[in-house]
């Protein structure tokens, strides 16, 4: 057995043991929460019309909210990345033989993962809840999968440059704030060809937007289309987005994870706790 | 290749313009118990942290386990135990389930004379937690806690193993079976451990040589009566003659006393011998340190001889 399949077993093992951890019991509490609040909100808004397009919105909204799902797990690898270098997690893994690289691949299964388990809470219900849904050709499927694919891969590596970067669990807190505004111009509860040309544009630089457009084009029937700019899915442009964002993590996270690694000590773990301490006391 | 298990020469630390570590010199052998103590802010961490291979050094050399730790790869982490000052880490984990897991890093570094890594059950008892093992680690009091920590340094049944300021926090109970942990674990003699400590009691109980760093200098190395013996030599006498009370100190106590009843007789009166205590010279070493007084070179040399 060489080193790296070390690595990959032992990462695959934590990844599984620390996502039944956050499936288990009271966890599942905040787990189900948001998926939930989405679905009701997608409830009663199943019958309500956009503009005068003949389209439900509530079926516009269910895959675009797959989509804003999918770019979350950038907070979910922020909050693990920071909560777990302040409490010794990280440090525990330096310490160990193949740890760290165990551990980056951990959390990139436990974060991928749930990711997988939210979308299935919210597309199973959802197939009833709203009509119009197309996804029962192979096409859709592949879609899908491309988009949440390279979506998985941009949003968790950028996530993992993010969270090396921040310093607390308290500062990654506030991170939430940018990425709801962004998911409120990202066309994702309603469609953005009725935002500002400027604000569209600003939302189009970052993954919510495309990966929500992705999701849309995946589910829905060409035809709706027609509510998109320019009237089209924009495949083309989505996978431009998306692989840009994915090749820009890919190449810094490596980077920043290993410096971040590298600073880490047994003086450091009693500073975060020593400030951690402070701000309980 | 070396056979020491640790090997330091020189090793200089600087933050800044502010010189942590000085000059530490200081060599491990293979299967010994080193202690090395300190005031706080000595450099004692600092210290096994370079030793980790956790922190970089600014100078000297340094070898644990005949590499240098500073580009130690996997396989000589997997010959290394850390046990760390653990705060919340894998707090949903339970006990047996953690300890498994972090044995299957060290699985493929077993060799015919060490078998990795340690049976989990088997070591759960060893430091006494088997009727914990269900437990989550969240719910663990703190000396349990750390006896787990001490577990997870050991189940790679490592040949170096570092414990920075273990007990630090203890109650006296949790304290003793601390202690007698530590030392069944190096009475089986294939396991070199470095433990830092400002307790000098435990020191004396631990190891058996004590390293004392002050200042970011190794100012005394040996065993607890070799220390007594070189640093502090010297008992304290006093006596009254003619009514006048005295006092001196003296290395050969009993000579001493012999010589002054020769020469004065019975007019010596309220005689008292103080033996030299290692802990009056340590105290004395940190009470130096944490007042700042510096010392010239001299002063730091002469302790060392």
């Amino acid at each position: 057995m060489n080193p790296g399949t070390t690595a990959l077993r032992a990462g695959f093992a934590r990844g599984l043991i620390e996502l039944r951890q956050a499936f288990t019991g009271w966890d599942l509490v905040p787990q189900f929460l948001w998926p939930t609040a989405t679905l009701v909100t997608v409830f009663f808004l199943r019958d309500d019309q956009f503009g005068d397009s003949g389209f439900d919105l509530g079926t516009l909204i269910l895959p675009s909210t797959l989509g804003m799902f999918v770019a979350t797990g950038m907070l979910l690898v922020i909050q693990y990345l920071t909560a777990e270098r302040e409490d010794g997690t990280l440090l525990r893994a330096k310490a160990t033989p193949h740890g760290i690289r165990a551990y980056y691949i951990g959390k990139l299964v436990t974060c991928s993962a749930s990711i997988l388990v939210y979308l299935a809470i919210l597309l199973v219900p959802g197939l009833f809840i709203v009509d119009g849904l197309q996804f029962g050709d192979v096409e859709s499927w592949l879609t899908l999968a491309w988009v949440l694919a390279l979506g998985l891969v941009a949003t968790q590596s950028i996530g993992a440059v993010l969270g090396s970067l921040i310093s607390s669990p308290r500062a990654a807190g506030l991170m939430s704030l940018p990425v709801m505004a962004l998911i409120a111009i990202s066309g994702i509860f309603y469609p953005s060809t009725a935002l500002p040309g400027w604000l569209r544009w600003t939302a189009e630089v970052f993954p919510v937007y495309w990966l929500g457009l992705g999701m849309r084009s995946a589910l829905l029937p060409d035809a709706m289309a027609d509510v998109e700019p320019g009237h089209s899915w924009r495949h083309l442009e989505t996978f431009g987005v998306l692989g840009a964002w994915a090749l820009a993590g890919v190449v810094l996270a490596p980077i920043l994870l290993r410096r971040m690694a590298r600073r880490e000590s047994g003086s450091r773990l009693a500073e975060y706790r020593e400030k951690a301490l402070q701000r309980v006391g | 290749m070396t056979t020491e298990a640790i090997e330091v020469d020189g090793l200089r630390m600087r933050y800044g313009a502010n010189d942590v570590l000085r000059d530490v010199t200081f060599q491990a052998h293979r299967g010994e118990v080193l202690a090395l103590l300190g005031p706080n802010g000595a450099g004692k961490t600092t210290t096994i942290e370079i030793l980790e291979g956790f922190r970089t050094r600014s100078a000297g050399r340094v070898t644990v386990l005949g590499a240098d730790p500073a580009d130690g790869d996997e396989r000589w982490r997997a010959r290394v135990g850390v046990v760390l000052q653990s705060w919340r880490d894998h707090s949903k984990w339970r006990v047996r389930e953690l300890l498994a897991h972090q044995g299957a890093y060290y699985a493929r570094h077993s060799t015919a004379r060490r078998r990795r890594p340690w049976d989990t059950d088997e070591l759960i008892a060893a430091v006494g937690l088997t009727e914990h093992a269900g437990k989550r680690l969240k719910t663990l009091s703190g000396g349990q806690r750390r006896r787990l920590d001490v577990a997870i340094g050991m189940v790679g049944r490592p040949e170096m193993l570092f414990l920075d300021e273990p007990t630090a926090g203890f109650d006296p109970q949790a304290r003793h079976d601390f202690h007698d942990l530590i030392r069944d674990l190096a009475a089986a003699g294939d396991t070199t451990i470095l433990l830092t400590t400002h307790d000098l009691p435990e020191a004396e109980k631990l190891a058996g040589r004590i390293l004392i760093l002050t200042e970011g200098r190794i100012v005394a190395d040996g065993t607890a009566e070799e220390l007594a013996r070189q640093i502090v030599g010297e008992d304290e006498v006093r006596w009254t003659l003619h009514g006048q009370r005295h006092e001196r100190t003296a290395r050969d106590s009993t000579r001493f006393v012999f010589d002054l009843f020769k020469e004065h007789g019975d007019a010596v009166s309220h005689l008292e011998v103080r033996p030299s205590s290692l802990e009056n010279t340590y105290l004395s070493l940190v009470h130096r340190a944490e007042s700042g007084e510096k010392r010239t070179e001299s002063g730091g040399k002469e302790a060392v001889a």
